[in-house]
């Protein structure tokens, strides 16, 4: 980097904020993303939208690239800058400037915590229903960039059904505001959906007002046992078909049970291959409904126990428990490649198949978890960085994952993002017409190609 | 140092939030994922062991909510420990540091005499014109510092004072071996002599072995694993020799000390036996909560419980002292936020790293005010210096007590 650019860098955040020697560099090369590592030519920390706003025109006046950052828990390579430009950290921006109880919405700054937003509308009775599984450290920019989705989202939609506004700086350093607290706006193109899933490569939001939803009344968590696989993957089709809408329905497979257990001493079961994690809410008649029903629905497939939580805390645990699965799988092997194919609800079984056989196949040991009931799973490969001929015979076993799930009517990714990890996978899911559908509009909001460049296309 | 340890890290970043000094800073160098990253990278042969690396990993509490935290079963805290022994142990120790762990801290009658100038200081009134005529900017901050965490001493350690062997009353229910920590039987020795009466009054013999040395975590904060060795050594044998049901301790950082000696000598049996035997006071208690609810007062008081790390983190016990604390008829105990985070003591953390440790504190002060709490019970000697100066300048009409003082006071109905 050249010292004068660094000059005028530190110029606007400050010396403390401008990160250069080679360990802040070295630690900047990574996020939660396996077997991808380069190392930026500098940090920058801003504190205001302003700060971000000039260095947006510093680096588009000298052809720098800049990626942005929150937390660095990307899983798909989205947050590393791969040609030593700007590694752009927005954690200092974490303000909840408003929860505005008239108009249901909660505006905060992007490096906010996702969990720190869900304290502070819960607090006052109202509820932000995307919870992704690094929600206790993710950042609400973050879950806007990849449009994260969580346990959640079965019921009540991902990060983009609540987006309302955003205020967002483009790669020449202009404000762009879109949306706000209205509930309808048809005002040209709808811009903030645009923006929502954009992986950095459009702009970097500041500010973002979400809707907010009262916050459910009540809730039942269930834990449920099946001997077999495909029983579990059974019931899960069959309580959508019964028009029952879980809040969560999430699945964990015999190797995924036992790594958790390990770590959470949960009570999770150790000789089945397969348990349902399920949550249902809302008003209390409605909610023991639907626990019967589903009561029914499992015992009919084969279930082998049906547990019900008996308070807050211990839901609490069994909810924290699911959330620790893909961390708590590396306990059994350093690397693990995790993937979030998705596929339509009918073909949860169907999918859970072929995992196990490609598994099986190419000789690997694939543990799977995930929201079963968005059809969003996480086959997730357990492996050694160090075992070269493994790893080529996982990424093998992934390419045909993917490609039986675009022929399943699926995507390559539920809620990852492409990033680089699955850029390969894109031309075969949107086709020459989608990409450059994506390409033109790239251009249209980052004409010199400077914002978080060589991600998604 | 085993890689796979580090490269067991996934990188997921479930660490980071649980980190205090990320939280105060936001950097990646400043978290567990950078730091194991960082070792890593030395290892590799990517980085070398520049000041500024050094500065990074030695700004980590190794306070190990990041080892909580972590979902794959990665000590972070401890693998830069590990890095820092094994760096020590290719240089040597200096000569301060051989003057101080392995000259004084393993001795405890030195470290006992040593105290007698403090204990003059404060009882010839020095203190206080020293205090008032603010002398203390004159000697280096770091000295300062340590003046002003040091609370009024007992009038004598408890080592000198005690008894080696503390009567069971009643009928007697087995033996425990009590094991002092210097810190407490320096400072807080009335803390220690109500941990012996409880045991006592709950029908176990007390046995408290004079020649006990230091647990070793001093050398463990000194990277001097090999004073750590020793210390471990000699105090499986002395104990040992007795018929001991079980060791408590009352001291946080010695219990987690005295629970890895096993560890320490490579799993040799003796070792790994007095490490299974030793028990926090708050586990010992908890298991005797039925005896011990009959005899307990009211005290209508509204308390809040701080989890020091060595007690939370390095041995998992988090809901013993909260049970006891609840035990209390009248009481009013008030959940801590955070409650499990470092308060920025960290050994000598405090007198080594000023600005991040005031930072951390400032964090866990903030939280504790919020409360309401009459007293903060906690129960590590290192936790105590360093909340009750911190309150005493924030919130004088708060008290800081050891959980043995409060189930004294109980017992004794001094509510």
């Amino acid at each position: 980097m050249e010292k004068n650019f660094i000059k005028a860098l530190t110029e606007i955040v400050g010396e403390a904020h401008t990160l250069t020697d080679k360990e802040s560099l070295a630690c900047y090369g990574y996020d939660s993303t396996p077997e991808l590592e380069s190392k930026p030519g500098v940090v920058v920390l801003p504190g205001s939208a302003e700060e971000v706003s000039r260095i947006m025109e510093l680096c588009d006046g000298a052809g720098v690239r800049v990626t942005p950052r929150g937390s660095g828990t990307n899983l798909s390579g989205g947050s590393i800058s791969f040609d030593s430009g700007v590694v752009l950290q927005t954690s200092r921006m974490n303000r909840i400037i408003e929860v505005d109880q008239e108009n249901l919405t909660a505006t905060v700054e992007t490096g906010v915590i996702t969990s720190a937003l869900h304290r502070e509308v819960e607090a006052v009775g109202l509820f932000y229903p995307p919870d992704p599984g690094s929600m206790n450290i993710s950042t609400m920019g973050g879950n806007v960039a990849e449009n994260s989705g969580g346990l959640r989202g079965l019921k009540y939609g991902v990060t983009d059904d609540y987006i309302m506004g955003l205020k967002t700086i483009l790669a020449n350093g202009e404000l762009l505001k879109t949306g706000g607290k209205v509930v309808k706006d048809v005002a040209g193109y709808n811009l903030n959906q645009l923006l929502v899933s954009s992986e950095g490569t459009l702009g970097i939001f500041t500010e973002i007002t979400v809707k907010l939803i009262p916050k459910p009344q009540t809730k039942k968590t269930m834990l449920v046992h099946f001997p077999q696989l495909e029983q579990a993957a059974l019931t899960v089709s069959h309580i959508i078909a019964a028009r029952i809408i879980p809040a969560t329905l999430e699945f964990l497979d015999r190797v995924t049970i036992k790594c958790v257990e390990d770590y959470a001493h949960v009570g999770l079961p150790l000789d089945v291959d397969a348990v349902l994690l399920i949550e249902v809410d809302g008003h209390p008649a409605q909610v023991a409904e639907d626990a019967d029903a589903i009561r029914v629905i499992c015992e009919r497939h084969g279930c082998s126990f049906f547990q019900t939580a008996a308070t807050p805390e211990e839901a609490l645990k069994l909810a924290t428990a699911r959330r620790v699965a893909l961390s708590a799988l590396a306990r059994l092997k350093p690397t693990t490649i995790l993937e979030d194919a998705t596929v339509p609800r009918s073909c949860i079984a169907a999918m859970v198949k072929l995992i196990q056989e490609t598994a099986k196949k190419y000789d690997l040991v694939i543990g799977t978890f995930g929201h079963a009931g968005d059809g969003n799973l996480h086959p997730t490969c357990l492996t050694d960085e160090r075992d070269k001929d493994e790893i080529a015979r996982a990424h093998r076993a992934f390419g045909e994952i993917f490609d039986a799930t675009i022929a399943m009517g699926g995507t390559i990714t539920g809620e990852h993002g492409v990033g680089v990890a699955k850029k390969k996978y894109l031309p075969k899911l949107v086709g020459e017409s989608g990409l450059r559908v994506m390409r033109g509009i790239k251009g249209a909001f980052d004409p010199k190609g400077i914002l978080n460049p060589g991600k998604i296309f | 140092m085993d890689y796979v340890k580090l490269i067991n890290c996934m990188r997921c970043g479930m660490c980071l939030p649980h980190c205090p000094t990320y939280k105060e800073t936001f950097l990646e160098t400043a978290s567990p994922r950078g730091r194991v990253a960082l070792v890593r990278k030395f290892q590799e042969g990517e980085l070398e062991d520049s000041e500024k690396f050094l500065e990074y990993v030695s700004l980590c509490l190794d306070c190990q909510a990041c080892a909580s935290a972590c979902p794959c079963g990665v000590n972070a805290g401890e693998l830069v420990a590990e890095f820092r022994c094994e760096k020590k142990a290719g240089e040597g120790l200096s000569m301060m540091e051989d003057l101080i762990l392995r000259k004084l801290v393993p001795h405890p009658d030195l470290l006992e005499v040593s105290m007698v100038p403090l204990r003059l200081y404060q009882k010839t009134g020095m203190q206080k014109i020293v205090r008032s005529l603010g002398l203390l900017k004159m000697f280096p901050a770091a000295l300062g510092r340590m003046e002003g965490l040091l609370p009024t001493l007992p009038g004598a350690p408890l080592r000198q004072t005690i008894e080696e062997i503390t009567p069971a009353q009643g009928t007697e229910k087995g033996t425990a071996g009590f094991f002092l920590g210097c810190v407490m039987s320096l400072i807080f020795s009335e803390a220690s002599l109500a941990t012996v009466q409880i045991l006592s009054a709950l029908g176990y013999k007390v046995v408290t072995p004079k020649a006990q040395k230091c647990c070793g975590a001093p050398n463990m904060l000194g990277h001097d694993k090999e004073g750590v060795n020793q210390a471990a050594r000699f105090n499986t044998d002395l104990f040992q020799s007795h018929q001991l049901d079980f060791v408590v301790t009352d001291c946080g950082g010695c219990g987690a000390e005295l629970k890895k000696y096993g560890a320490h000598l490579d799993g040799e049996f003796a070792a790994t036996t007095f490490s299974a035997k030793v028990r926090d006071i708050s586990e010992i208690l908890a298991d005797e909560a039925p005896a011990l609810k009959d005899r307990l007062k009211p005290l209508p008081l509204k308390v809040t419980y701080h989890d020091p790390c060595h007690i939370a983190h390095c041995q998992g016990i988090r809901s013993q002292p909260r049970t006891l604390i609840n035990l209390i008829p009248g009481i009013d105990f008030r959940e801590l936020a955070e409650a499990d985070a470092c308060c920025g003591s960290a050994g000598t953390y405090n007198i080594e790293k000023p600005e991040m440790s005031d930072l951390v504190l400032s964090r866990k002060v903030a939280n504790i005010m919020k409360t309401g709490a009459d007293y903060l019970v906690t129960s590590n000697p290192g936790c105590l210096l360093q909340l009750k100066k911190a309150l005493s300048e924030a919130a004088p009409q708060l008290k800081v007590i050891h959980l043995t003082e409060l189930l004294q006071m109980s017992l004794k109905g001094q509510g």
